[in-house]
């Protein structure tokens, strides 16, 4: 589904390069975590998959199911099915949240050629998803991600992801500020998305999110590069080791 | 959020710079020659049928104006406006004054159809779903038809234009009219007194709620033509009205003036609502043409327990020098003051308001919005002042710009002046960018750039769009998407 192939991406404006031949491939129904100590370019490639324009690419591809998205913008790539769960997510103020999934969902259909959804349809859908992560109706009406708790803001990006249906799910540090209960939650809801035809990329910079989300792949980010790839295990070894290990074996 | 979706598919069907409403009817015109001078003033007043006392009080503000300074303090620069070179008087010629629609040139009618402005009253009882409008309409220097004038008679409103009011209803003009913004009040307001030509009277009797939105639509079509309408509405003892105002002119290259006076008067109780749409033509990308519009417009809460309400969204005009004002005079009386100005491409706005407190336990609560796009200017300027003698006065104010793009400047400029220790004045202001972190994160739900950008700025101006009237919040927000149209990329 995903392939990254040799990519090498710096900051537009100062020209630091962050990813440095990166190589990766993410099947379709497999859940793929990505670690790595601080500044080793986590958050920037799930910028960089998701069409941030504050980053470019000089050297390499990333193939989604089969075709470059390096000239997509954000919204194209979101419609053909990559979602990203912010680490940090942004507040809109005076745009109930109701509203903008509303919108969103809508313009994804209209780029995907579909019909709108009536407005029954797009209650029921809501409702049904928000009782699953315990998003009260209060919430739904209060400008999206103005106010809310740590907690609030990281359920109403799965919120999103549920209802957006994406194929291809990257999560960006999804349980930094969360407490046990509400990690429990937001996994549960990325679980019930798992199938077949649908990748999830999670990115962590610790082992205790993958006890609840189960990784089959997990990849060791470094310097911008894939240093070791392995299964659960590997989250394991560096959950009891830390990275001095690995980022050693790799100089 | 069906608004925002149809600001979407507004902003789609247009191409960028394209004005909706820049198109030019081919009249056949009455015009005064060419230039400002006591006999242009006595051809007006003519051409008007006033009686005497009128046209003297027309040539006593010339004769002022004569003596004054076109102000400066503003933030805005234009090259010197010859007021020698421009026509004061247009009429199309057909119309001497306004007359049943039957009367009224098919040419006209079609404009108005053009601009989306109903006029057949017909048409508009029949629609069940339609919101009822009355509407005066007025193009270039006269107002060319006023509709449900005999239904408003029946509850005892009078709504007509001015130059009607004026041969019909003396007593009433002599009483009000100037009574707000004096003739000598300033520069633009005492050049209006010597050449107004239309706009609307509004007459609310003892405690009567007006029975429908009155509205004004205001067309500039000809060609080096100024503007200067003159408005007035008068709410008696405990009555009730909503009025609201919008405005269209052709995309020209050279640019025009738009000089009004708008005075409102609330007695006892009283309670006026005023809503502008302001979308006059703002001029090309590159800043060529477009309206200069240098508006008076102030309301005076007399009486006790009175209440003056002003809300404007302004986006056109390539320049827009505007303070809708309240004077709280009576005790207990309250002003408020909501406003979204959208500048984009080379527009100047400065505009904000005044609340002048004078009577007891007066309130007034300003809420500006400023939306600053291309290589625009946007001014917010603002008054708050509290009398000696106004004990208990309450203030709050809140102002709010939003900057898209880094060549525009968004400026604040409120003045705030206490003569009274129990005053209680809240000022709270912000300035966002619209960065780039808000735009990715809406992008990457999959809502492609300008429509987010048109998402995001309607969250921002939601508490002022509440205010307007239902019939036209819809549009309000079709236009600041339209507005903006261009300001990305």
């Amino acid at each position: 589904m995903l392939e990254i192939k040799n990519l090498h991406a710096r900051i537009a404006e100062d020209g630091t390069e962050i990813i440095r031949g990166l190589n990766l491939t993410v099947k379709a129904g497999e859940i793929a975590a990505i670690m790595g100590p601080n500044g080793s370019g986590k958050s920037t490639l799930s910028y960089i998959l998701s069409g941030r324009q504050d980053y470019e690419v000089t050297e390499g591809d990333i193939l989604y199911n089969g075709e470059s998205i390096l000239e997509l913008d954000p919204a194209e790539r979101a419609s053909k099915g990559i979602f990203l769960a912010f680490q940090y997510p942004l507040e809109i103020p005076g745009v109930a949240t109701m509203q903008f999934l509303k919108v969103a969902m809508n313009e994804q259909r209209k780029a995907r050629g579909e019909a709108e959804l009536t407005t029954p349809d797009f209650i029921r859908r809501v409702k049904d998803a928000a009782e699953k992560l315990k998003i009260d109706q209060a919430m739904l009406r209060r400008p999206l991600n103005v106010g809310f708790s740590g907690g609030e803001k990281k359920r109403a990006e799965i919120l999103q992801m549920a209802l957006l249906e994406p194929k291809l799910c990257i999560l960006d540090e999804t349980d930094s500020g969360l407490d046990i209960d509400a990690l429990k939650i937001v996994a549960d809801g990325v679980n019930a998305l798992k199938s077949p035809d649908r990748a999830t990329i999670v990115i962590t910079h610790y082992q205790r999110l993958l006890d609840y989300i189960v990784p089959d792949t997990v990849h060791v980010l470094y310097k911008g590069q894939i240093i070791r790839s392995g299964d659960k295990a590997l989250a394991l070894e560096l959950e009891e080791n830390g990275y001095a290990d690995i980022i050693g074996e790799a100089a | 959020m069906a608004a925002v979706q149809e600001t979407i598919d507004q902003v789609r069907l247009i191409d960028v710079d394209q004005y909706k409403y820049g198109f030019e009817t081919v009249i056949e015109v009455d015009k005064a020659p060419k230039g400002l001078s006591e006999e242009i003033i006595r051809f007006i007043s003519a051409k008007k049928q006033e009686p005497d006392w009128m046209l003297e009080w027309r040539l006593d503000a010339y004769r002022r104006w004569l003596t004054m300074e076109e102000p400066t303090w503003a933030r805005v620069e234009y090259p010197k406006i010859d007021f020698n070179d421009l026509y004061y008087y247009a009429a199309p010629k057909s119309t001497a004054g306004p007359k049943s629609l039957e009367e009224v040139d098919p040419e006209l009618l079609k404009v108005y159809e053009k601009l989306g402005i109903p006029l057949r009253e017909q048409e508009i009882l029949a629609g069940v779903e339609t919101p009822r409008v009355a509407v005066d309409a007025v193009f270039d220097s006269v107002s060319v038809v006023t509709t449900f004038k005999k239904e408003l008679q029946k509850a005892g409103v009078i709504f007509m234009s001015i130059s009607e009011a004026i041969r019909e209803h003396p007593e009433l003009i002599k009483k009000y009219l100037g009574s707000v913004v004096p003739t000598s009040d300033n520069f633009y307001a005492t050049l209006n007194a010597a050449v107004f030509t239309d706009g609307s009277f509004v007459f609310v009797p003892k405690g009567v709620r007006c029975p429908m939105e009155l509205s004004t639509y205001f067309r500039i079509n000809e060609k080096n033509t100024g503007q200067f309408e003159r408005t007035l509405i008068i709410a008696e003892e405990g009555s009730y009205v909503s009025y609201l105002e919008g405005c269209t002119a052709p995309q020209r290259d050279e640019n025009q003036l738009h000089a009004a006076v708008v005075e409102l008067i609330a007695l006892d109780d009283a309670e006026i609502k005023y809503s502008t749409v302001q979308n006059w033509y703002p001029g090309d990308a590159q800043g060529k043409g477009g309206i200069y519009n240098f508006v008076t417009k102030r309301g005076d809460c007399r009486g006790a327990r009175s209440k003056i309400s002003w809300t404007q969204v302004e986006t056109g005009s390539a320049i827009t020098w505007k303070y809708p004002s309240c004077i709280l005079r009576g005790d207990d009386s309250r002003g408020e003051f909501y406003s979204i100005a959208v500048s984009n491409g080379y527009q100047q706005i400065d505009s904000g308001t005044k609340m002048i407190h004078l009577g007891k336990n007066t309130s007034s609560r300003i809420i500006s919005k400023g939306i600053s796009a291309g290589n625009s200017n946007n001014t917010y300027r603002g008054q708050v002042s509290i009398n000696r003698r106004a004990s208990n006065a309450r203030n709050f104010t809140n102002c709010d710009s939003l900057l898209i793009g880094d060549q525009c400047g968004a400026h604040t400029v409120p003045y705030i002046d206490v003569k009274n220790a129990s005053a209680q004045i809240e000022h709270e202001a912000t300035t966002s960018k619209i960065s780039e972190d808000q735009k990715f994160y809406v992008m990457q739900r999959g809502i492609p750039e300008e429509e987010a950008i048109a998402l995001i700025v309607n969250g921002f101006v939601k508490d002022v769009i509440q205010q307007l009237p239902m019939e036209f919040a819809v549009e309000a927000q079709k236009l600041i998407g339209i507005s903006l149209e261009g300001s990305v990329g």
